[in-house]
């Protein structure tokens, strides 16, 4: 604790540009490369999204900035599309990017426990992204055999028609999980170490305890699929047989390391994504978060339960029905605890004193979404009806469900909230209210018709139904192309918040410490933080979300006010 | 509002107190390092199992596979275990005398680095016998495992040999020393899960 004071009280030389923004172990600098970074992925995500829907909508038509999407290129993209939006987007910037900003400012410390170990983190993200991206430019192409990998479409480049894509794709996931281990050890150690005196466990925001949830479960779950992958990898490169079934092998076992990992991943988003939701509804609801106990416990039941349910992504892969049944339970047992999550956030918001600002719509905008995925994956996590709806668009449409809350509409909640925080400046509020509704109406237009198509039978990762006489089906290519149109008007939506970010960080109106009245203490702060955070490190007297409370001036009362 | 000060100062007194009890970062990091590492080998070895129990005609080793060094193994298992008894020694000598812990910690890496060296020279035999990677899932899991492990073995070695030059030159770090032993106990106690498994 001597440490940190001496520290906080140190007068710095100004850094030069590459040792401000390259090589800064500061974790709010590093918190911004993960966020630039993961937006730039984002576009390119986007991007991709943008191709093959194009190909999906007006089929074997040129598509504008890309070209003729041949079968090869459509594998391609829709592989990097799953590949980057998941790991190069969701993870860097709802867990490595606000966990990396806010666990320090919320908890009241000045840097993360090992500044250094975080700064190599972000260089070993930064490479796994120059070798992803690097792996369109290969012979052959970026990897292409989805990006779930199953062997042997991924095990073969006789058969992906990609080998340098895939094993570059290997590489460029096994890279960044070390970022993320060397990241997510140095959260736990930081929120376990160094909060200010104080704080009690049960007075860390409740954003804090999820982000350290997730990467504990990320932690818990990654070890498996290393192994698997470094499986894959020999089976790629040194024609080893550990998924071909001729030399003893089992394809299978790939999909059960998979998906040990693959599904807490989805818990390992979701939490941070919550707990985002979480803070933005207390403070613009003025109330008490109902229920924190009962929020976290539930958390935990998130967590534990995430690790039981893996296989009900394989009920059609030809495991044992008896599994099948266990899975079943396991899988509806989990959305117990979600909705539980759920009710709370509805009774936060019952009778609260609720403002519409930007980060609030996007918070409900979440919740509601969120709703919709929830309930539309009881349908797959049945074995008997997932038999039909199995690789269905009606699978995409309620995996975006889940996942477009997740990774953008709760990002966007984010950063709105944060960017008074993190660059001195507010956000134009009109602007922030037109991206909202341009993203949220066109995104259910996007999915709501792949429902229809997939539920009329419909297959995915297929690059043009009129190849296939089963699949064709010309009557739903209206849906399909309204699908694709939804999909333009979203993109072109995201131009207004890309102007109102870059435009607002000189425009905008100068952001006073705490512009949204809030509790916790990254608001206690100077806005933009200082190097070092505290001028005076903060003494903590009382949980994060005391609001509306009768018999004092103000109707907020901040963690580290002593009376 | 004398009450209100009074739960204030023993809420800052419960915080000093707390503070003192902390386990040090770098254990802290080690431990749940050392966690996703257990999570890793369970990976690995829960899929050489289903390999094992799912192999076409049922035997294991396959036919035509050299058998494994059992007994040879055995002798090196317990070398293993011995470095890990004298790096315990070493670390309880730390406090009383260090010169004496310093010979055991010594002793300790002499054991790692002999087992690295006998698992080296049993690896040039199976080669020889035609136990590859290739060869079968037999060969394959038995490399991927065991080659797993002696990375590890070997990085248990550069720390602890870095830790020791450190300390002979004067400087000693408690919970560096902590958590590098704790990354070393890791190494050996995951050896006679995988010897059991793996050999026999």
């Amino acid at each position: 604790m001597s440490e940190q004071v001496q520290h906080a009280g140190h007068d710095h030389p100004e850094p030069g540009f590459f040792l401000k923004y390259c090589w800064s172990t500061d974790h709010k600098m590093i918190a911004m490369q993960y966020l630039f970074t993961g937006m730039a992925m984002a576009m390119i995500g986007g991007f991709l999204a943008y191709v093959f829907r194009m190909q999906q909508g007006f089929p074997n038509h040129y598509v504008p900035g890309f070209g003729l999407v041949t079968p090869g290129r459509y594998n391609e993209v829709v592989t990097m599309h799953g590949t980057i939006m998941i790991f190069w987007v969701a993870m860097p910037v709802l867990i490595a990017a606000f966990g990396n900003y806010l666990i320090p400012l919320m908890i009241g410390c000045d840097d993360m426990a090992f500044p250094r170990i975080n700064r190599l983190s972000y260089q070993i993200f930064l490479l796994s992204a120059i070798v992803l991206l690097g792996s369109f430019l290969v012979k052959g192409g970026a990897f292409g055999g989805a990006w779930t990998a199953y062997p042997p479409l991924s095990a073969s480049g006789a058969y992906n028609l990609t080998p340098i894509g895939a094993t570059l794709w290997l590489l460029a996931v096994a890279l960044e999980f070390v970022a993320f281990l060397l990241g997510g050890i140095n959260f736990t150690v930081t929120v376990m170490n160094s909060r200010a005196p104080g704080m009690k466990m049960f007075d860390i925001p409740i954003l804090i305890w999820m982000i350290v949830l997730a990467t504990v479960i990320f932690m818990a779950s990654a070890g498996p699929l290393i192994a698997g992958a470094v499986m894959l990898l020999f089976d790629q490169t040194m024609a080893t047989g550990f998924y071909d079934p001729v030399r003893g092998g089992d394809p299978l076992l790939w999909q059960h390391l998979f998906w040990f990992f693959g599904h807490p991943e989805v818990y390992v988003v979701l939490l941070p994504a919550m707990g985002i939701v979480a803070e933005i509804i207390a403070v613009f609801a003025r109330k008490k978060l109902f229920g924190y106990k009962s929020m976290l416990y539930s958390t935990w039941g998130v967590g534990i339960l995430s690790f039981v349910v893996w296989a009900h992504h394989q009920f059609v892969a030809g495991i044992d029905p008896r599994m099948a049944n266990v899975f079943t339970v396991t899988t509806l047992l989990i959305s117990i605890p979600v909705a539980e999550l759920v009710f709370l956030y509805i009774a936060t918001l019952y009778g609260g004193s609720i403002r519409l600002d930007t980060p609030m719509l996007w918070a409900l905008g979440f919740l509601a979404e969120f709703l919709i995925g929830g309930v539309t994956g009881i349908f797959l996590g049945s074995s008997g009806t997932d038999i039909y709806l199995h690789d269905t668009y009606f699978l995409i449409a309620h995996f975006h469900y889940t996942f477009v809350p997740i990774a953008i509409i709760s990002v966007f909640a984010g950063i709105t909230f944060w960017y008074p925080k993190m660059f001195g400046r507010m956000m134009n509020e009109t602007l922030g209210k037109i991206h909202f509704w341009g993203t949220v109406i066109p995104f259910n237009v996007i999915f709501i018709p792949l429902f229809m198509t997939g539920m009329a039978g419909d297959q995915r990762r297929i690059y043009s139904y009129a190849q296939f006489a089963e699949q064709s089906r010309p009557a739903l290519q209206h849906l399909r192309t309204t699908s694709t149109i939804g999909l333009l008007v979203m993109l072109s939506f995201q131009l207004i918040f890309i102007f109102n970010f870059f435009w607002s960080m000189r425009n905008g109106k100068r952001a006073e410490a705490n512009p949204w009245r809030s509790t916790t203490l990254e608001w206690t702060v100077p806005s933009p933080p200082p190097h070092g955070n505290f001028a005076e490190l903060p003494t903590v007297y009382r949980g994060p979300y005391e609001y509306g409370l009768p018999g004092r001036a103000d109707d907020y009362w901040p963690q580290n006010a002593p009376n | 509002m004398s009450s209100q000060t009074s739960i204030t100062d023993s809420r800052v007194a419960l915080a000093a107190k707390t503070s003192a009890k902390r386990v040090p970062n770098s254990v802290l990091g080690m431990i749940i390092f050392v966690a996703t590492e257990i999570m890793f080998f369970a990976g690995l070895m829960s899929a050489h199992t289903i390999a094992k129990a799912t192999v076409l005609g049922g035997v294991w080793p396959p036919a035509g596979q050299p058998r494994l060094p059992v007994e040879r193994t055995a002798i090196n298992t317990t070398i293993l275990l011995l470095s890990a008894i004298l790096l315990l020694i070493g670390n309880r000598r730390m406090r009383t005398d260090r010169e004496s812990a310093l010979r055991y910690i010594a002793a300790a890496i002499a054991c790692g680095i002999a087992f690295v060296s006998l698992q080296g020279v049993e690896w040039v035999a199976l080669l020889r016998e035609g136990l590859t990677m290739t060869s079968s899932s037999h060969g394959a899991f038995f490399y991927l495992i065991v080659g797993a492990h002696a990375l590890h073995a070997v990085a248990a070695i550069i720390a602890l040999t870095w830790v020791y030059v450190m300390m002979r030159a004067g400087k000693f770090v408690p919970s560096r020393f902590a958590a590098t032993q704790i990354f070393w106990y890791f190494v050996v106690v995951v050896w006679p899960v995988i010897y059991l498994r793996v050999y026999l």
